[in-house]
């Protein structure tokens, strides 16, 4: 067994033959993190013990023959989600300490289903970021060169997949968040239609954006991941009635007939042509593989830049409004309630998050709402609109995730515009709410590159029978990086 | 000059579910130590998320049919937003312009007739914890915290602090009748808003607004009323001008006083809150609710002037508490052909006594003192087996013990004396003992007939029928 190498679908095969147990798995990521987590930081909190303890009752299922696809898997969780009994700090010194008295639905799922929880990763604080830098702990690497970031905000998510150091994870996308730090670290990665998945117990960023997704080496597995996590809650009303389909099923490696829309808008200045060479490779590779391929436009895709920079802060300024030091976190004591408030959110909160409060803060004010949240909502009408209208021609899109590979780290920092632009092309398909995969395309400068399929809402099948289908004809997705082991330092 | 008051009124009223407006947590908080009943959504965890609770969104459609509102098809909730230490998300899921009902009014009764008060909107929103301030802090109880609650606002058609009062009264008569509102205001079930400007009478313009808010009596929204229509009436007799602010009520002083501005200076943010789907109201559902109200209490006072030919005094007696129009309808449905209008004199007159004695309900009451036996009271009396003072005796016992009067009436010997010849006795005996009186009598003083009836009444410890010992006495005296 060699588990840097192994899918969840192989695992699950070892653990039915009684060729590797749940412990061994547990064990093998433990010992992987151990080595290489010193360079990568994908991790905020390991608990070696309860992912052993939950090792153990995965074997104990596995025994008893009613194993589920995901029971014994070692699986990293982003510190955004909440896990009963452990710290949920979501990259900010505001939660450093908040240790959540409940789990998210996702997580109830995956404790149902006895995956083994490994531990919970670094993100952007309170998911705002595209390099996983906004953390308010430590600076994730890109395991494909540790100079370079890992994509964010759930950079601690894909880099403890592409660092064989899980064999899948759950991260969270409101604006690209799952699939570009997916793509900057050439694993694959998901973004479920918005309501697929439930959102209770996931720390709101931007209510009407977020959604939990997985991250796994294939398609295959972020079907599996998929299945597992999603369906209706009654905890949660936005979540969707819509039938969870047995997506790993649905993968049949046929892609011929399928129509492909290739959106010219996708194509953006500033694309680095290693970045484009690489995604039209692989819309070639679905040519061959008997899909057909159409010319498309969504001609509203430059507008999702600032709706997404207006309706997401506006939300969040609100959602993140509760950080206030009275009840939970941190507090920071003054001279009277207000002023106690105003010292624990100034200190608690970090530079980019301070900042899209800020500008949420404005664009809801008395005098300001119409020009820009009502506006912004009016366009994001529109830009939904461009995909019912697309997607009346084709059964899926495909483009780049990111225009650009990993940057290297503090490239980005001082210019938050140029860190917004590396969500270009993951923002139209959130504000929309449509599904997206990001899957490995190919290399530029040796770092990966990641092809994005889009599909109808709750369609997430098709985009996974695409990615599956690809990654039946290439390989990829199986590259994986040379990371020495590097001993604990104290950065 | 003349002056007069331009009023509009906001009153909050807790909505009577079961649970909470966005959780599962009792909305029963009353007697509960605090922070008992909550959870990660009423407080504000990060990563909760509200459910909207069905029944609360019924009854606050209901509330709004019955302020004869119309119910809007296309409704949703708004994030309100502001910091404060009672409010755990730092905001409050409220409705800003799209309310589920508008455009409604409130009939209420003045010494000149009916006055008809506009209702702009009834809307939905959830209340916050509870603040207390004692020693060397403040206490935060959270068991209030995401209570439904519904918002009237009123138009500015009220003009004096007597109609403010009748308004509040007849909204919380009206709430408490349709079930969606305990009336308890001691806990907190309704508060009220007040917005009042004075300008010269017989002009239209709006003079200078000032808000009162949070008091939580119909007496404090009438004394602060008062105290600020005379205040604002003396300032703009003296030539000066008012400013427009929001100010407190001091119950004990007696008086409004500014409130700091800096609390006050609110831009409150509001957007559609997206962890809740925009409610899409349906004709049949809106018709569901409406077939779910009962006959509203102005429509029942009319009807029982009308088929009882009640006077409107005794109408609106019967209809204060629909449990009291409930239980007259049942003694007369119950009654066996006695007169409704006897009927109605035993309720508002003893009943009422006794409840108010009591102290308990009618709904309780009810259970013991069984609609039917007002009837068969009556019956017992019209038949003369009891006369009226025996009748009282009877209706009490009946209310204490819950058995019915003909048995009570049994057991304790009450059956009136008929019987000619036993009466008789008891005459000759008083002709006997009264001979000054029966001189008195017989001198032509006539009414002194009274008094020797008095005294065959007493002998025969009030049994005797009162007409045959008259009767009796003629006889006797005029052999
Ligand atoms: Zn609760």
């Amino acid at each position: 067994m060699d588990f840097q190498k192994l899918t969840i679908a192989e695992a699950h095969t070892l653990l039915q033959a009684r060729e590797a147990s749940a412990v061994e798995l547990t064990e093998a990521a433990l010992e992987r993190i151990v080595a290489v987590d010193n360079a990568v930081k994908a991790f905020l909190d390991i608990d070696d013990e309860g992912a052993l303890e939950m090792a153990r009752a995965a074997d104990e299922r596995i025994a008893h023959g009613n194993a589920r696809p995901l029971t014994g898997i070692p699986l990293a969780i982003k510190d955004v989600l909440c896990m009963r009994g452990t710290t949920t700090t979501c990259g900010s010194h505001m939660l450093e300490e908040w240790v959540a008295p409940y789990d998210a639905m996702a997580i109830t799922k995956l404790k149902a289903d006895n995956a083994v929880l490994l531990g919970k990763t670094n993100m952007d604080e309170f998911a705002m970021g595209s390099s996983t830098e906004n953390s308010a702990f430590v600076m994730t690497r890109n395991p494909w060169d540790v100079a370079r970031v890992p994509g964010g905000s759930s950079g601690g998510s894909a880099a403890a997949v592409a660092a064989g150091e899980a064999l899948g994870s759950l991260g969270t996308d409101t604006g690209g968040s799952v699939r570009q730090p997916a793509a900057l670290c050439g694993v694959t990665g998901l973004k479920p239609t918005y309501g697929r998945v439930s959102r209770y117990g996931l720390v709101a960023f931007a209510s009407s954006l977020d959604q939990i997704g997985p991250f796994a080496r294939t398609a295959r597995d972020c079907a599996l991941l998929l299945e597992a996590i999603a369906g209706a809650d009654i905890n949660d009303s936005t979540a969707a009635r819509e039938p969870v389909s047995n997506y790993a099923a649905m993968l049949d490696g046929n892609v011929k007939g399928l129509r492909v829309g290739v959106p010219q808008e996708y194509f953006v200045e500033g694309m680095e042509p290693g970045v484009e060479a690489a995604v039209r490779a692989a819309i070639e590779t679905l040519r061959d593989l008997g899909a057909e391929i159409v010319e498309v436009s969504l001609p509203h895709t430059s507008y999702a830049l600032p709706v997404y920079y207006i309706v997401a802060p506006a939300e969040a300024s609100a959602n993140l409004a509760r950080f206030n030091g009275v009840r939970y976190g941190l507090h920071v004591e003054g001279e009277n309630v207000i002023d106690e408030m105003e010292l624990t959110r100034g200190q608690g909160f970090g530079a980019e998050v301070r900042r899209r409060i800020m500008l949420g803060t404005y664009a809801l004010s008395a005098g300001y709402y119409d020009a820009y949240y009502k506006r912004a909502q009016q366009v994001r009408t529109l830009i939904r609109r461009d995909f019912q209208q697309v997607f009346a021609q084709v059964d899926v899109l495909a483009a780049a995730v990111s225009p650009t590979i990993a940057f290297e780290i503090g490239a980005k920092t001082d210019d938050p515009l140029a860190m917004y632009l590396s969500d270009v092309l993951t923002l139209p398909a959130s504000l929309a709410g449509v599904p997206g995969l990001a899957v490995p395309c190919g290399f530029s400068a040796g770092m990966p590159v990641g092809l994005q399929l889009i599909g109808r809402p709750f369609d997430e099948g098709t985009i996974l029978r695409v990615g599956d289908a690809y990654q039946q004809a290439t390989d990829w997705h199986l590259r994986r990086p040379e990371l020495a082991a590097v001993p604990a330092d104290d950065e | 000059m003349e002056y007069e008051a331009v009023i509009g009124l906001e009153v909050h009223a807790q909505v009577l579910t079961d649970s909470k407006m966005f959780c599962g947590c009792s909305a029963d908080y009353a007697n509960a130590a605090p922070n008992t009943h909550v959870c990660p959504v009423c407080l504000g965890l990060p990563g909760s998320l509200p459910v909207m609770n069905q029944r609360a969104i019924e009854m606050i459609a209901m509330a709004g049919l019955a302020l004869n509102c119309s119910i809007n098809h296309d409704t949703f909730f708004d994030r309100k937003n502001y910091f404060y230490v009672d409010l755990p998300s730092s905001y409050q899921r409220s409705q800003y312009d799209h309310p589920i009902s508008t455009a409604g009014w409130l009939d209420i009764e003045t010494s000149t007739g009916t006055r008809r008060i506009g209702v702009t909107r009834a809307h939905m929103e959830e209340d916050t914890g509870k603040l207390t301030h004692g020693g060397d802090g403040s206490l935060v109880d959270y068991n209030r915290s995401g209570v439904p609650l519904m918002e009237v606002v009123s138009e500015p058609d009220i003009r004096s602090s007597e109609e403010a009062k009748l308004y509040c009264a007849k909204m919380r008569q009206l709430l408490v009748w349709i079930g969606v509102n305990s009336g308890n205001l001691d806990e907190g079930a309704m508060r009220f808003d007040v917005n009042v400007s004075v300008r010269p009478r017989g002009t239209t313009a709006f003079g200078t607004k000032i808000e009162i808010k949070n008091l939580n009596s119909i007496r404090s929204v009438e004394r602060a009323l008062i105290y600020e229509i005379e205040r604002q009436t003396k300032v703009l007799a003296s030539g000066q001008t008012l400013q427009q602010e929001t100010r407190g009520w001091d119950e004990d002083k007696g008086i409004t006083e500014p409130q700091r501005s800096k609390e006050l200076a609110h831009d409150y943010r509001y957007f559609p809150e997206p962890d809740l789907p925009p409610l899409a109201i349906s004709e049949d559902w809106t018709t569901a609710r409406r077939a779910e109200l009962p006959e509203l209490p102005d429509a029942r006072r009319q009807r029982f002037e009308r088929e009882y030919a009640l006077s409107a005094q005794d109408a609106a007696l019967l209809t204060s508490e629909r449990s009291v129009a409930e239980y007259f309808e049942q003694a007369v449905t119950a009654g066996q052909g006695q007169p409704a209008k006897a009927i109605a004199n035993w309720i508002t007159g003893e009943l009422f006594r006794l409840l108010n004695d009591s102290g308990e309900t009618i709904g309780v009451v009810a259970a013991r003192l069984q609609p039917a036996f007002i009837g068969e009271l009556l019956g017992l009396i019209k038949g003369g087996t009891i006369n009226g003072p025996t009748a009282k005796l009877v209706f009490e016992e009946s209310f204490r013990t819950g058995s019915n009067p003909t048995s009570i009436v049994d057991a304790k010997g009450w059956r009136q004396i008929s019987d000619t010849s036993a009466v008789r006795q008891f005459a000759e005996q008083a002709v006997d003992a009264n001979p000054k009186v029966v001189n008195d009598y017989r001198a032509g003083k006539t009414q002194a007939i009274k008094f020797l009836v008095g005294q065959v009444m007493k002998a025969s410890k009030g049994q005797a029928n009162p007409q045959l010992a008259e009767q009796a006495l003629h006889e006797v005296l005029d052999a």
